[in-house]
């Protein structure tokens, strides 16, 4: 039994009132109640603010490159699947510089947990267009407002018949354990879209504006039903559906590798008689 | 024994099978106990255009291609036409009866009448057989043991287009001139114990295969893809994993994430997906994470010449990723080369933690050649990580030490924590921006570049020491300098040659007498720019008065060396 303590207590540099504080807290409580200890957990993160947070926990951690979380977690979990491995980025990283990794990934269905700190606004860089900035939204960088329409990541995962997609709320802090704790304990790919404001960068999509609009699932909503995914995943606006929107069960993709089935690719050795018939061919 | 060496060349349209035949021929000429090495020419499409697989033969030890032609096996018309300059003095065609062919000896076989379609590669193989000399017993044992597993009907359908041709050849030749048919005939030799036929590609991914490796991610591009394809063959056996990436930047960063847990791992890819690959360089560099990238080079820029050979892609892999870090860059010369060095490159990469590159090309990618078995049972594989009870808590992945390496622990495997940083980190790897600690951390990575250097294989040296000419060369063209330097010092000059099977870290005391001994240096690569003589100079002030550079799309041979040096 793993407890809070034991995943650490560090001095984080986000902006007082920056949403990655709660969401923090919420990983380090879905962590605890998913019985996981910290030497059982490889955290991989890219760059940008949200992708700080593993250096903030107790936890194997590979801060990597800007946009890269996916592959690296990829490669470790086919080499070690005994791991369990968590990518932790922002919307910039995953969506943007990292998006065709997110499309392979959906399509592997790697047994990968991937949270994304979603805040529609370049932090770490002060204050450029993300992937996921709405129309029309000005930065210094975009004078004239953003031209481009938003991606929208939920949209992409549902049609693409993701096997776990959700979103929470940083205002949310019980909302966002519970759906970690899901998407930890889901065989095989799962996102978890986490929208929070970001206090320096972005003044429209604040606090209050997500509160406002993030209304949570009903309890009979049923996210086995594609169709009916679909059409919540879509939703943004005057209303943000937050829950577990769309999940469909199949066979993670390290299941296709009877090899992996020995364990992690490290502890086996290599097979010298093997190695001998193989060479035989060449004859 | 008399020594000597025919070049035969199979030439067509891509489909037409010319593979199958050559390969056929080359297994049946090593099993007969002759040399060989091939070169296979080949265009970016799959059906038609014009292909070449050639095989020089040779009862002698033979190192190097050659490209004039003593016997042209021309499955179309356009063979003829396209290689009619190249044809030796007595060199002599076959074709199909259908091919016209003018004032060159030529054997026009009626594949039509002597075998259905299916079967016309195996009797061409039976008309060369005949040509050559060779024991008519050994194609058909060659034959068996490639399709034997399809049944009886299709063996004896085999031997017999291999018999009819191999009689209609005897039949068609009994009153043909002797000089002629001597011309082509191989000298007889002993058998010998069996031999390996592999290709350059064929040998880094058997190399890599007995170190351990474990992981291999790649994309797919000419000339490395067969590499990664090897392995995968074999992946399930061997308990590897073996991913095609959705693109070359996933492909390196796969291979971070699976050596981080352990996985020895392998990127595969050429110059153009190499150019993607390089930002993952630098994070191997700065995380201190193995990793071996094997890069079949192949003629630029952009998306250049994809099916042909060039070694101009030295200064992107030594000065790829942005930074500073250490690195070590093979360039096997041979077959029995690309064996050894992928496995001293695994090696590397882990006892120094970071990347380590083998630089081959299509030359030798492509180039089979006969090699006595590997004792694989011998060799021994890669040790990742370091045991994690002998490490103190907390764990510091970056801990200083006096040559730099740190003890690797792998992660999930004990209650010590791992944490790699491509920021600049603490000894904790933790994220730092204290500039003392970036000092420190920057010597302690540059520190095994020490290691590294103490390790390098020094370049081998052959002839005379004190040489009127001196041929330097790198990588693939080893055995075209070594044939071209061999035939001048039979023709009376002191000619010795100089080959870096290592090109970087570069030590100057390992060669830089040979340099100056000679009355005369020249340097030999398949770029513009002569890449590999300019770091030389760079590393040791001396300059290369004269280079022999070749960038045409082919390899250098020992006739374009020499050609050049009448310039």
């Amino acid at each position: 039994m793993s407890t809070l303590e034991d995943f650490g207590r560090y001095e984080a540099a986000w902006c007082p009132g920056c949403g990655n504080f709660p969401i923090l807290k919420a990983v380090k409580k879905a962590l605890v109640e998913s019985n996981l200890s910290p030497h059982q957990l490889l955290f991989v993160s890219g760059i940008g603010q949200a992708a700080k947070t593993p250096h903030y926990l107790n936890a194997n951690v590979f801060n990597g490159l800007h946009g890269r979380a996916v592959p690296v977690a990829t490669g470790a979990k086919l080499s070690n699947p005994e791991l369990t491995v968590i990518v932790e980025s922002g919307d910039g990283c995953n969506y943007g510089e990292g998006g065709n990794h997110f499309l392979a990934a959906i399509r592997r269905n790697i047994n990968v947990t991937m949270l994304v700190h979603n805040n529609q606004v370049y932090g770490l860089t002060k204050g450029q267009a993300s992937p996921t900035s709405q129309k029309g939204f000005v930065t210094k960088a975009q004078p004239g407002g953003v031209l481009s329409e938003p991606f929208s990541p939920l949209a992409v995962a549902v049609a693409m018949r993701a096997g776990f997609v959700a979103r929470s709320f940083s205002g949310y802090e019980e909302h966002i354990t519970d759906m970690v704790k899901q998407a930890i304990a889901h065989e095989g790919f799962a996102l978890v879209d986490i929208v929070h404001p970001c206090v320096s960068f972005n003044k429209v999509n604040t606090f209050t504006w997500y509160k406002e609009r993030c209304e949570k699932l009903p309890d009979d909503y049923d996210p086995t039903d594609w169709q009916a995914a679909m059409k919540t995943a879509i939703t943004w606006g005057d209303k943000i559906p937050i829950g577990l929107i769309y999940k469909n069960e199949q066979p993670p993709y390290e299941e296709n590798f009877a090899v992996l089935k020995k364990g992690p690719l490290v502890k086996q050795d290599v097979d010298r008689e093997a190695l001998k018939d193989i060479l035989m061919r060449y004859l | 024994m008399n020594s000597k060496i025919l070049n035969i060349v199979i030439g067509g349209e891509a489909g037409q099978g010319l593979v199958t035949i050559g390969e056929l021929l080359a297994k049946t000429l090593v099993e007969c106990g002759y040399e060989i090495v091939v070169t296979q020419s080949y265009q970016s499409r799959v059906r038609g255009g014009h292909n070449t697989f050639t095989i020089r033969t040779s009862n002698k030890k033979l190192v190097a291609p050659q490209e004039a032609i003593d016997l042209l096996i021309a499955l179309n018309e356009e063979t003829v036409q396209l290689h009619r300059n190249e044809l030796s003095e007595k060199s002599f065609i076959v074709t199909d009866s259908s091919v016209k062919v003018d004032e060159i000896p030529c054997l026009a076989v009626p594949y039509g009448d002597l075998t259905s379609s299916r079967y016309e590669n195996v009797a061409a193989l039976g008309v060369v057989t005949y040509l050559l000399g060779l024991d008519k017993t050994v194609p058909s044992e060659v034959l068996h043991r490639k399709f034997g597993k399809k049944g009886a009907e299709v063996m004896a359908e085999n031997r017999k287009a291999l018999d009819s041709a191999y009689q209609w050849t005897s039949n068609e030749l009994s009153r043909a001139d002797e000089e002629t048919l001597n011309f082509l005939k191989l000298p007889p030799i002993q058998r010998q114990s069996p031999r390996l036929i592999l290709n350059g590609n064929e040998a880094l991914a058997l190399g890599a295969l007995s170190a351990g490796v474990k992981f291999c991610s790649f994309y797919p591009m000419t000339p490395a893809t067969s590499i990664a394809v090897t392995i995968n063959q074999y992946a399930a056996k061997m308990g590897v994993i073996v991913e095609q990436a959705e693109d070359e930047i996933a492909a390196i960063n796969m291979a971070m994430g699976a050596s981080f847990v352990g996985a020895p791992s392998l990127v595969t890819t050429s110059g153009g997906g190499f150019a993607l690959m390089t930002e993952g360089v630098s994070l191997s560099g700065m995380t201190e994470t193995p990793v071996v990238i094997m890069v079949g080079q192949r003629p630029g820029p952009a998306t250049g010449l994809p099916t042909r050979t060039e070694q101009a892609d030295l200064e992107l892999v030594l000065y790829s990723g942005h930074g500073e870090f250490p690195r070590a860059v093979f360039a096997p010369g041979s077959v029995e080369e690309c064996f050894d060095i992928a496995r001293s490159a695994f090696e590397l990469a882990e006892r120094y933690q970071g990347p380590v590159f083998v630089l081959t090309d299509q030359f030798l990618a492509d180039s089979h050649r006969a090699v006595a078995p590997f004792k694989v049972e011998e060799l021994a594989r890669v040790q990742p990580g370091t045991d994690p009870s002998q490490v103190e808590s907390p764990y510091r992945r970056y801990a200083i030490t006096e040559n730099g390496v740190s003890p690797r622990i792998l992660p999930g495997f004990s209650k010590h924590l791992v944490v790699a940083d491509s920021d600049e980190h603490e000894e904790d790897g933790h994220l730092t921006e204290d500039l003392s600690v970036r000092v420190q951390m920057v010597d302690k990575r540059m520190k095994k570049l020490d290691g590294l250097t103490s390790e390098v294989i020094p370049p081998s040296y052959e002839g005379d020491e004190n040489p009127d000419l001196l041929l330097v060369c790198w990588g693939t063209t080893h055995g075209s300098v070594l044939e071209a330097a061999t035939r001048l010092n039979s023709d009376g000059i002191k000619v010795s040659s100089l080959h870096f099977a290592q090109v970087w870290p570069l030590v100057a005391d390992h060669f830089i007498g040979y340099l100056k001994d000679a009355k005369q240096v020249v340097s030999i690569e398949s770029n513009v720019t002569g890449q590999f003589a300019r770091l030389i100079q760079r590393e040791t002030g001396f300059q290369i008065p004269k280079k022999i550079l070749r960038y045409d799309g082919l390899p250098i041979t020992p006739e374009y060396i020499l050609g050049e040096l009448k310039v």
